[in-house]
């Protein structure tokens, strides 16, 4: 038996008074951390390749499992931490690159934490959004630069396409493979009942999801899987994929292992072929280059789709957003680093980008700078907890919010973070049939639409709290914003004051 | 009627095309200036004929109709293109036919870098890209399926067949070159093979319709003998991971 230089993660305990042996834990698991003893009677646990994603913990009729931390101490060293340590092991072991699921559990400031909302008192007074009226609608898309009207006080300003959301919360982009069908259904019904837009994601529109075109972004992404001329026409908009938060500066790579007959429908590629999404758009060196793919969509469109380009929050993200609106860009979507993703190498997840606080509040100040705010939407990207987050990100400047991992939580998520496995307990982020059909999407949308539905009651409370009936009078809004023990220098940025001031 | 393009701007000229394009099947479109998006997303069952040098993403999203240029091409002709035909009576720019699904492209000359990059094929769909002279560097880059057949018509001494880099990254498909190549050229994962009997027939095919077009001598043409490059494997990354 060869040696296993890094220990176990998790140990499963199993209570034996409570356990029926029953087997549902073994038909449960992936990872085959459960199994019948030799007597074919007894249910007995290996837990070296449990990852804590808690299925057989809630499915148990008894409650007979729990999930603990294998603690195994090293001799403790600040610096060589036992990760960096087992990371080495398994290079050592497999010569390959480090490959993660999730954006990344590293302790990086999370600014929404450090950022206080305002309320009124006496003045100004709040208001009761369940008794006066309360807009959360967002309509994105380019404004004109200014208004001209006839006599009769009618525009004549040609308006460029727009779209009507019924709550700043959107669905972000994940594919066809990275994700289930069934995962990707939940979405879009979701979606479709809230008022809001799902994005399919780079891998193509699966028929199934035909009747929710019209709730639909699709991405025209570096690798073109599945975009053509229906596609883009039959979308509510297109988006110009440049970058991802949590992979920064690199492509994506289905294995041909996810390619299944169904992801190869959907990604018109052969079943069982890598899907190489390269890193950089071939047509696009520049932001020349940027304008043509954005002009070559909208004249595909006949001009009557919004393109959207989503960038990843990088150094100098407020002149590539500048850029990217110059470039004729409706709407630009800013991914923060600790959004999630499918598969990321873990020292590019980890180590590369900026969060999207910092980035969304620069983006937001340049753009206003230059007096082109008014004209372009800005959607932020990159991990909402929670309806707070949102509305923090809409008072620093966002018109929408992009929500990825909060909607998959709904659908039983437990953040194991082993999305790259394939072996999703949850039918998530899985191509297996027998563990896809564990989701049921006219259950699971309407988990979405309840957490979805909750976080609008709560955007709506803080804000009659604050006074304010309209979330456009709180986009932009960093009044309502103030920062508790955060530097001169990160205040600048963000462009708020400090609590007590 | 013709449609003059001159110096008008593309959307004006591209209007124009869409609204003749709604009452004809047949197009034409002279005195283009680098004019761009031509023809993109045009549907089957129409041709658009073009008489001048096309500008950059011509016939973007090809969805099935046919494009004829008497003249050059820019960079990034037939786009995405999702299936159709398109005819360039010159040579043509950089990132030809890229993410091309399926139909076919006949260049009369030859064609700057990264020509037929990331080309896949899906079923009955084949991408098909026919270069009458000489390509740049990265031909074929991440190709992962269809045809590219490159002919070598008019080299020059001294003037190789492809740039460097050729085939980098491809994981599927196949790239027919006709006469010596630079090996040196050639990317690590590829190799070059003798062409099958089932190859010729669809050589044939395609450089027929390359001489047929351009009236070139098909005979001559095909007397010289072809290779065959493709990727050594077709998973060349599937070992560049280990999960954390």
């Amino acid at each position: 038996m060869s040696v296993n230089y890094i220990p176990r993660r998790f140990t499963v305990v199993r209570d034996k008074e409570l356990c029926i042996n029953c087997g549902c834990c073994v038909r449960q698991c992936s990872n085959e951390c459960h199994c019948f003893a030799d007597d074919r009677k007894t249910v007995i646990s290996h837990s070296a390749d449990c990852v804590a994603c808690h299925r057989c913990v809630d499915l148990c009729p008894t409650g007979a499992l729990r999930i603990e931390k294998y603690v195994c101490d090293y001799r403790e060293n600040a610096n060589w931490t036992p990760q960096y340590q087992q990371e080495i092991c398994r290079q050592a072991q497999t010569g390959g690159v480090l490959l993660s699921g999730m954006g990344t559990p590293k302790d990086y400031p999370v600014y929404w934490d450090k950022i206080l909302l305002n309320a009124s008192q006496v003045t100004n007074p709040s208001i009761d959004p369940l008794r006066e009226p309360m807009e959360i609608r967002t309509i994105l898309g380019r404004k004109p630069e200014k208004l001209t009207v006839e006599k009769k006080g009618k525009s004549t300003v040609e308006m460029p396409p727009q779209v009507i959301l019924e709550t700043p919360i959107m669905f972000s982009a994940m594919s066809f493979g990275s994700i289930s069908l069934n995962a990707q259904k939940s979405l879009a019904m979701a979606a479709k009942e809230l008022g809001t837009l799902f994005n399919i994601g780079e891998g193509g529109l699966h028929p199934d999801l035909q009747p929710f075109t019209d709730r639909s972004i699709v991405q025209v992404a570096s690798g073109r899987f599945g975009v053509h001329s229906d596609y883009l026409n039959n979308s509510k908009i297109v988006e110009i994929k440049i970058g991802q938060g949590a992979k920064p500066g690199i492509g994506g790579h289905l294995p041909g292992e996810k390619v299944s007959v169904e992801v190869s429908n959907a990604r018109m590629i052969p079943e069982g072929s890598d899907a190489i999404s390269p890193a950089p758009h071939h047509d696009i060196y520049s932001i020349e280059d940027l304008r043509q793919l954005i002009w070559a969509i909208k004249q595909a469109t006949n001009n009557k789709k919004p393109v959207c380009v989503k960038i990843a929050a990088v150094h100098n993200v407020a002149a590539i957003v500048s850029g990217c609106a110059r470039a004729g860009a409706d709407i630009v979507a800013i991914d923060g680093f600790r959004g999630g993703t499918g598969a990321a190498p873990t020292r590019i997840r980890d180590n590369v980008g900026i969060p999207i606080e910092l980035a969304l509040a620069s983006a937001d100040q340049r753009l206003r700078d230059e007096g082109t705010r008014s004209q372009i939407s800005l959607v932020a990207a990159g991990s909402f907890r929670c309806s707070a987050d949102i509305v923090k990100a809409i008072a620093l400047g966002a018109d929408a919010c992009y929500c990825a991992s909060a909607p998959l939580i709904a659908m039983g998520c437990h953040m194991c973070a082993t999305c790259n496995t394939g072996k999703c307990n949850w039918g998530i982020a899985t191509q297996r049939p027998e563990l896809t059909k564990r989701l049921n999407p006219d259950i699971m949308y309407k988990r979405v639409v309840n957490l979805i539905t909750a976080w609008n009651h709560e955007i709506k409370e803080i804000m009659g709290g604050m006074g304010i009936n309209s979330v456009d009078s709180l986009r932009g809004n960093r009044l309502m914003l103030r920062g508790i023990g955060l530097s001169e220098k990160e205040l600048e940025i963000l462009g708020i004051k400090h609590a007590g001031e | 009627m013709n449609i003059v393009a001159g110096v008008r701007s593309y959307s004006e000229v591209n209007e124009e095309i869409k609204t003749e394009f709604l009452s004809k099947n047949k197009v034409t479109v002279t005195d283009v200036n680098g004019q761009r998006y031509l023809g993109c997303a045009l549907d089957v069952g129409k041709t658009l004929e073009i008489h001048g040098t096309a500008g950059n993403d011509l016939a973007f999203c090809l969805n099935g109709g046919k494009i004829m240029l008497h003249g050059h091409g820019q960079d990034a002709v037939g786009n995405t293109m999702g299936g159709g035909e398109i005819i360039i009576h010159g040579h043509t720019g950089d990132a030809l036919g890229y993410g091309m699904r399926d139909g076919q492209i006949y260049v009369r000359d030859n064609v700057c870098c990264r020509g037929g990059i990331h080309m896949k094929e899906f079923r009955s769909m084949k991408p098909v890209l026919v270069i009458g002279s000489n390509a740049g560097s990265f031909l074929g880059e991440y190709m992962a399926g269809g045809t590219i057949i490159l002919l070598g018509l008019g080299l020059k001494r001294g003037e190789k067949i492809f740039g460097t880099h050729c085939a980098s990254g491809m994981h599927g498909g196949k790239i027919f070159v006709r006469g010596s190549f630079p090996r040196e050229n050639l990317s690590p994962n590829i190799k070059a093979v003798s062409i099958t009997a089932e190859d010729e027939k669809e050589l044939k095919e395609y450089v027929g319709k390359y001489c047929h077009c351009f009236e070139v001598d098909f005979e001559s043409v095909m007397n010289k003998s072809f290779v065959k490059l493709i990727p050594v494997t077709s998973r060349p990354y599937a070992d560049l991971y280990t999960a954390n």
